[in-house]
Order: C-alpha cells, then structure tokens, then sequence
C-alpha cells in the first residue's frame, strides 16, 4: 500500500473519534492496520452522524408503513405515494453544527444538501420549510446567528428556485451553544420513475458529476458527531461552501438525464462525501466498487487522497450509468457545463478498493463497512416525572387581557414575517397559503389537489416528560395539516438531542421515541425519513430535546383549504376539544409568570384522532369559515392571531364558571381547535358534536376591530398588532446600531 | 401572441412565466435557451424572466447580458418588437444596454419577498393595455437587488417622458417611503426604453394570474401583451374592482 501516507498512530486514531474499542474493530474486520486513507474512511462511516450507532437500537420501533408509503427510512428521502401516478419525496435533516460555526454557509448548505436528497431520487423539489432554535435572545451569539442563518436559507432556497413555505423559529437559552437548522424539501415526481443508489451490473461504468473537489467540509460528519468545547471557531474549515447556481444545474441535469432513460442508480455526495456515497451505492447493490482518484475532477492542485475521500464539496452526485447510454449522459451534463468523469467501475469482489496515483490507498470489505459499523445501546434513565400545575394555585400577576398583549409581543410568539419575508415563497406559483398559518399548502401541479406541509415541535414538553412530548410533536404536526383540511398522510423526523453518552440525554432520546411511535401509531402517520442529530451540547449543556416532526398531507381541492384568518363578521367562534386550564409548561407560566415548570399537557391520542377527523369534515363540508389550532400561548393567542390575520376582532364570552380564567384562556390542553362558522353552519356543527361525541364549546362572536372579554377593556387589534408584529424586526435592527 | 421566454443557466422563474403567458394568451411560448443565436422567427415577445443567472455572482445580470442569444434579442428590439424583461430579466436588460440604469441592492440590504402595490402610470403602452391609468395592483415582488439607480439626468429624462410606467405606492395609490420595498429612486418599479418597445420590471406579474391563489392582478400585463398582438384578448377577464382607484387618488 501506499508509503506516502502517514503511518496511523493511536494519536492519529483517537483524533479521528475511533474509540479504543471500535479501533480494535477495525483491526479484526481488515486484519491489519489500516492506512491513513483507510482510517479515514472508516472516521467518516463510524461517526454518529453517518452510522446512527447510539439511535439505531431504537429508531426500529418507529412505524414506518402504510399502504401509500413506498419508500421508508433508508433511502436519501422517504416516498409517499399520492395517487394519479404521482408519489411525493421529503426528508428533513439537521445541519446544526456548522450552523453554529459559519451560519450563513452552515445553512445555505443544510438547504442544499436536503434540496440534493429529493432530487437524486427523480422528484422536483416543490417546497422548503425550516425548523431554527435560536438561544436567548440576550445572548451575545443569537442575533448573528439568526441573521447569518436566515440569509443563508434565502441564500440558498430563493438562487436555487423553490419556494420556502414554512418552518419555525424558536428561542430559548439552552440553545445558546448550539442552534438547531433543521431543514426539510418536498419534491414531486413520477411514480415509476424513482430511483434508488443501489448499483446494478458489474462493470458499470461509476460517474461523477457536478462540482469539482476542494478542501472544504473535510471532516464535517465527524464534527457534527462530537460536542463543542472552547473551541467551536476553529472548527470553520470543517463547513463546507454552499453554491446555488451549481446545485440548480446538477438539479436540471439530472432530471433530464434521468427521463433520458441513462441512470442505474444515483446517490448525492453528502455527509463523507465520495466515501459514503460510493460505498453505498455498491453495498446496496451487492457489489464492489473501484475507484480512480485521479479522475477526479479537483478544485485545488495537489490533493491526497485521503482528502478526496473525506471532503464534503457541495452538489456532487455519483451515478450508474448504462455504459450505453455513456455519451448521450455525457452531453447533457456538458450542455449545463458541469463536471463529468467517469472515477469508477462496479466489480463482483465485494471490496472497496481505492487508487490514487496509480497505488491502492485503500482495499476495504464494502458491506461490512456500513453494516459492521458499532452499534451501542447506551445506558439510559427515564426522566423523572413533574408535578402537574394547579392552575388555581397560581395567582394571575396581571389581567388577562394585558397577559395577551405581553405574550403576542414575546419572542416565541410574535409574528415571523421579518424571517420569511426573506425567503422566495411565491415561486413556481403553486404557493396556495403563504407562511403565517398552520400549514402551508402548496398546489400539486395545476390542482385541484394540494400537499399540506408543516414542521413542528415543542422541546419545553420534551424536557419536561420526553415520552408526551414526542406524542405532542407529532399530534401538533398531524394537528397542523388537519386544521387546513389536509389528510396526513407520512412524516419526516429530525431528532435533535444531547450527548448520548450520557444516560440522562439518553433517556429524553427514547423517550421521545418511544412517543413519537405511539403518536405514529394511534393517528396512521407513518415515519418515512428522517435524520438524528446527537452531541447537540457545548461545555456540558445539552440542549432541549427537539424531536422536529415534518408533515405532509394532501388536499383533494385546495381552493376548500382553511385558513386561520377571521372572515366575517358576527360568525360563532366555536372551540373543539377540552379546555382544562394545562397550564404546566405553558408559555403563559413562563413568559408571563416567569415558572418554567409542571408537567406538560398530556396527549390523549384518541381524541386526537376523533376531534381532528371532526375538523377535517367540517373543512371539507365546507362548514367552516376559520379553523385554527390551539397550542402554544393557548386559546386566547389561537383567537388574536385569527383576528390579526383577518382583521376582525371578536367579543368573547367569560370563561366558565369555576375555572380559573388565566387557565382557561392560556392553558395548553391538547387536541383543540378554533372553528368559526356562520349562525346557521354553527347549528349544523353542533349537531355533527353532538352525533360524533366530540367536545365543542361556543366561545363568542367575530366582529368589530377589537377583542373583548367580558369584565376587562377592550383592546384594539391595531395595538396588538404593532406589538405581534414589531419584535423580531425590533431585536434584529437593535444589532446593526 | 407568440412569445419566446429565454433561459440561462440559473434562471428559475421560467416555468412561472411560460404558465402564466399560456394561461393568458392560450400559447405555450417557445422556450430559448442562452447558447442560441436567433429567435423563432414568429416571435412576437420576447421575454427575459427572473432567477439569478449564472448564480449572480458577478453583478446580477451581467454574465446573461453578454451570452449569444442577446445579439438576437437586440436585433429584435431594434426592429422595434417587444421585450419584457421581468426580475433578473430587468438586471439583465440593464446591463445588456436596452434599458438605462441599474438596479442596486435593496435599501434594507436583505433579500425581500412581500407583495408589493404598483401604480400603473400609463395605459397606452403595449404592455399596460390591460390597465386602467392610475390602477393600483398588488403583485409579489422576489429579490434582493431591485433597487432602481440612474443619474440624476436619465430619472429626469424617464419622468419627462413617462417612460417610468410602473411605480411603488401604498394600497391607495398614495406615495409614500413606507411602501416603496427596495429603496427606488423615485419608487420606480418598471420602465420603458426611449422608443417603448422595451419594458423591465422588477416584480413578478406572473405570479399573480389566477384567482384561486390570491390574486389577478398581474393578468392585465399578459392580456394587454395578448390584446396588443391578437386584437381580442383585452375583454377577456375581468378587471378586479378592488384593486382600480380613481384618478383622483393620486398624488
């Protein structure tokens, strides 16, 4: 082998992350020492981040069929079939470290590298949405980290041309050392013609495609598999560099070359770039692969091949090509004047060989490199149960209706459109219900039908009680696309959590699992895709648990999709579901009573289940004027936000007799929604309650231009309004003085 | 009408635009792309959309504004038919010469997406046909450098000849700062060139075609277009009664 390299010290081993262990590993499955470029490539499989070794133990307990799924977890995204020869391609994935690091890059390159996902399989990527914790927003980091990642996602989204149509944005402290960009793409594509990375045929003639190969994101996996200690800047080189122009000429050649009838199999170069990629694709496939690395197209002179195997250069693809087929490839890919090389060739030896410069740099089992990778069932403990909150224990400090004003205006809850606005969300001109609501829907092609989109995930409960939690995320999403009339079909989930080596970080991680299985269960919403983000933890401080779940749902007409926005005057403004007065955990607790404790709403799933399929009917009767789900700030935040986003205020009636009212109004109790619906549709929803033994509760009437609750002053929209809307645009612009 | 929407690499409003013009004139239009050095021969618009070609990264539009299918472009605006150039199609007919100016990163230095309220200054242009004068729309705007830069001597020029047929108001027609998204100099939204037969705009009309999404109001400029070359089409939608204010709301 090779003399030229470095001869792999145990100094060099513990500095790719190989513990002692997996080292001796390696050591039995290649029965020798392995070479620099060889302990390279085993760094970039073996990381957390590539092999899922602390989350695969789990993950198998998460449902993932359904009669529509076509793809599960395991490809580059989940495929969900849609009907009329249509199937539907998303996936979310986290880029949380490099975020932290290099924001704008560390974003616009999340985008990419999810954008690529969708596409390798053969959909047009439709839609984006964007999942972002932030820290506190005191903290000296948070407001260049939501500046650089905001601009980074537009960066990226608005050149490459796909609207971005949802997402959230979070802040809490405990995100003070690492942010979360959680970034999913939706594509659209032809039922028969998806494809896979499992190569076929031995011989075939393996291509790369797109950019050349620099020096950037060399080791950015194995970054993303550690914590951040003090030395989080110097990891910079390892952020790869974002280019959307080149990305969106790898995304029309590839669907041309694919219609042409030329690709075996594809597969995008992402985390461990040409390693992970080539490798996949053989052991897939029940092959070997050989590759040459000096046909590499490189961006710089002079580069080893260890460095090759481990960069992470952004829109690269390796194909399979029919060897046929080669030059009609070939001319497509020159027409977009794009790379193209043939570096490789499939072989029946199931090895993984390497050449570089003539001399065999590496010559690895290729199965076994992903399928003996570790994997460890780590220690875990349950997290210790809360007291669940009296709300009558707890004395209001101010009047209900000055509690909405200060929340309305709060970080958590005040109006995004400072975010989105930067984001291209009208592009492609299918965006149906522009960011704002509670799903965003996007037409499929020229209708009637429409995909419902949505991210959602509320860490404060997953802290609290990691089991509801994970229930409560994937109720809120399936909730989300419900509450615009979407059935929901499958899911993505993006498990963002602490160090795992810590039993404590462990037990919120399957806990939450655990919940979201249930939730996925009980409401027939499948997992399909998804990605674990682990070592979220800077100097001992792991973040919230942040279980992202993303949504997809489909419309049969989109022109019946709901919206929160009040439209008329003196309808009945009608609440589904059952008001307790939860007000553990709510932000009313924290932002308002500055208690961050108590346990978290509980989540009765079959009610979930039987209020939602209630709503949907109704949307789809076209009974109701508004629909609007309650969650976080509770109902009295649901009904100003229905009233802001039309206009139109409402007087509402006092809260029940008994109850608490700061319960009533602000209490987070699960599976509700705010319907409105005119005098006489209202008496028609009452009676399908009353017949489907659903709660349902008339709360007060739309109209004028203020909200009224009885016994309290009035308080206008307009003033509301300056304050939902002024925070964001007020706390960033305080950064550029 | 005929039209043929010019693709470079980069572009990504194309297919929004090819919808809407098949939508509103019943043709599909011929798709060009860069490397080509003539147009269709029955091409009666051209029309250069949005996107950032060639990645914008030298100054938008200036890569796109030298590529062969240009020299073609210019041959036909000096024959004096049409050019509509919309978003990175505006950058690039500014820097291709056909328009004066140029367009500068947004005041607020971000990129910005918003629906934007144009006043249509003129109706008897080919392109604003479909328009009352002084009709207010509300059209999306998707960029981050949309903001119109000219000296002093060619804004002067444009005003006094009305050339500047598109401008940013607030929903009632009135001027004001608040409302003007990018910064423009004189919120100026869209213009002509000298002879009229080239318009560069920087919001999205195309985006705004159909009912079901929100919005009509950038229908008008595709049914003017139509109407201009086919005689019909100008009856052909309904105008929207809530975005036309009366001559005398203007200031």
């Amino acid at each position: 082998m090779n003399s030229s390299e470095p001869r792999v010290t145990l100094e060099l081993v513990a500095a790719h992350g190989l513990k002692p262990d997996e080292y001796r590993r390696v050591l039995d499955l290649i029965g020798r020492a392995p070479t620099m470029t060889e302990l390279g490539i085993f760094s970039a499989m073996w990381n957390e981040h590539c092999s899922y070794k602390s989350s695969k133990v789990h993950l198998r307990g998460l449902p993932t069929r359904a009669p529509w799924v076509i793809q599960g977890p395991g490809e580059n995204a989940g495929v969900i079939d849609i009907g009329d020869g249509l199937a539907v391609v998303f996936k979310m994935e986290s880029h949380n470290h490099p975020s932290f690091i290099e924001p704008y890059q560390g974003a616009a390159t999340g985008v990419g590298g999810i954008l690529r996902d969708v596409f390798t399989m053969g959909a047009r990527p439709i839609a984006c949405l964007n999942a972002l914790s932030f820290g506190d927003p005191r903290h000296a980091k948070t407001r260049h980290l939501v500046s650089g990642v905001v601009a980074g996602i537009g960066g990226y989204g608005n050149s490459f041309g796909v609207p971005t149509v949802g997402g959230e944005v979070r802040f809490h402290t405990r995100y003070d050392g690492n942010c979360l960009v959680n970034a999913m793409a939706v594509g659209l594509a032809d039922k028969a013609r998806i494809f896979y990375a499992a190569a076929s045929g031995v011989g075939m003639p393996i291509v790369y495609l797109g950019s050349k190969t620099g020096r950037d994101g060399i080791h950015g996996a194995s970054m993303a598999s550690a914590e951040f200690g003090a030395d989080a800047e110097e990891k910079r080189p390892t952020v790869q560099v974002g280019d959307p122009f080149a990305e969106k000429l790898l995304l029309e050649a590839c669907l041309e070359i694919m219609a042409s009838g030329c690709v075996i199999a594809i597969q995008d170069m992402g985390a461990a770039g040409l390693t992970s990629s080539a490798t996949e694709m053989g052991a897939k496939g029940g092959l070997g692969v050989t590759l040459d690395l000096d046909k590499v197209p490189c961006r710089e002179s002079a580069m080893s091949a260890y460095e090759m195997m481990l960069s992470e250069s952004q829109e690269r693809m390796l194909m399979v090509l029919r060897p046929e087929k080669e030059a009609e490839a070939e001319a497509i890919f020159r027409k977009w004047g794009l790379d193209f090389a043939v570096v490789g060739y499939t072989t029946t030896a199931k090895r993984f060989i390497v050449k570089h410069g003539g001399v065999v740099v590496a010559d690895l089992p290729i199965k076994e490199l992903g399928s003996e990778a570790p994997v460890y069932d780590r220690a875990f403990v349950e997290t210790p149960s809360r007291p669940v909150v009296d709300a009558a224990a707890i004395a209001p400090p101010m009047a209900v209706i000055d509690a909405l004003a200060q929340l309305i205006g709060t970080p958590d809850l005040c109006s995004r459109r400072w975010v989105w606005e930067q984001y291209d969300h009208v592009i492609l001109g299918n965006t149906v219900a522009r960011p704002g609501g509670d799903a965003a829907v996007v037409r499929v092609n020229d209708g009637p039908r429409a995909l419902a989109l949505t991210t959602d995930v509320t860490p404060r409960y997953c802290e609290a009680d990691p089991f509801e939690g994970g229930k409560q995320a994937v109720a809120e999403a399936w909730r989300n696309l419900t509450a615009v009339g979407a059935r929901p079909l499958a899911l993505t989930d993006n498990l963002n959590f602490g160090n795992p080596e810590r039993p404590e970080i462990m037990g919120q991680f399957v806990g939450c699992v655990r919940g979201i299985a249930a939730a996925c269960q009980a409401l027939d919403f499948p997992v399909v895709s998804g990605n674990v983000s682990l070592y979220n933890e800077t100097g001992g401080r792991a973040i919230l648990p942040t279980p992202t779940i993303g949504g997809v749902g489909l419309l049969d007409d989109f022109t019946r999709a709901a919206t929160l926005a009040f439209k008329s005057a003196a309808h009945m403004i009608l609440v589904v579901g059952t008001t307790t007065g939860w007000l553990g955990q709510s932000l009313y607790l924290r932002d308002v009573c500055a208690r961050e404790d108590g346990a978290p709403p509980p989540v009765d799933l079959a009610i979930e289940r039987k209020n939602g399929d209630f709503v949907r009917a109704l949307v789809d009767a076209g009974l109701a004027s508004a629909v609007h789900d309650v969650s976080d700030g509770g109902l009295l935040v649901a009904l100003a936000e229905m009233a802001l986003a039309g206009g139109i205020g409402a007087r509402l009636d006092a809260a029940p007799t008994g109850a608490p009212a700061h319960g009533f109004w602000f209490g987070e109790d699960q599976a509700r929604y705010v319907v409105t619906a005119s005098a006489a549709d209202a008496e028609t929803v009452g009676a399908r309650a009353r017949a489907a033994e659903v709660a349902l509760a008339v709360i007060g009437t739309t109209g004028g231009d203020t909200l009224v609750i009885p016994g309290e002053p009035p308080v206008a929209l307009d003033a509301l309004r300056r304050r939902h809307e002024s925070w964001l645009p007020e706390f960033m612009a305080a950064g550029a003085s | 009408m005929k039209s043929a929407v010019l693709v470079f690499p980069g572009i990504n409003r194309e297919r929004d635009m090819a919808r809407a013009l098949t939508l509103v004139s019943g043709r599909a239009p011929y798709m060009v792309w860069h490397a080509e050095t003539v147009l269709p021969p029955d091409t009666d618009l051209v029309v250069i959309p949005g996107g950032f070609s060639y990645g914008d990264y030298l100054r938008c539009g200036a890569i796109a504004a030298r590529a062969p299918v240009m020299a073609a472009v210019r041959r036909h605006a000096d024959a004096g038919r049409l050019v509509l150039a919309v978003c990175n199609g505006f950058q690039i007919a500014c820097e291709a010469g056909l328009l004066p100016g140029v367009l500068m990163r947004n005041a607020a230095l971000k990129f910005i997406c918003k629906d934007a309220y144009l006043r249509v200054e003129r109706s008897d242009t080919a392109f604003t046909r479909g328009y009352n004068a002084g009709q207010v729309i509300r059209v999306p705007v998707a960029h981050g450098e949309g903001n119109y830069v000219a000296d002093a001597q060619t804004i002067a020029r444009l005003e006094g000849d009305g050339r500047v047929v598109l401008r940013y108001v607030a929903p009632d027609g009135a001027r004001d700062p608040a409302w003007n998204v990018n910064g423009a100099t004189n919120a100026i939204a869209g213009i002509l060139n000298a002879r009229g037969n080239v318009l560069g705009m920087m919001p999205h009309p195309e985006n705004h075609v159909e009912a079901a999404l929100g919005s009509t109001d950038g229908r008008g400029l595709f049914a003017g277009l139509a109407g201009h070359f086919d005689g019909a089409a100008e009856t052909a939608w309904p105008r929207p009664a809530e975005a036309t204010v009366s001559q005398a709301s203007r200031n």
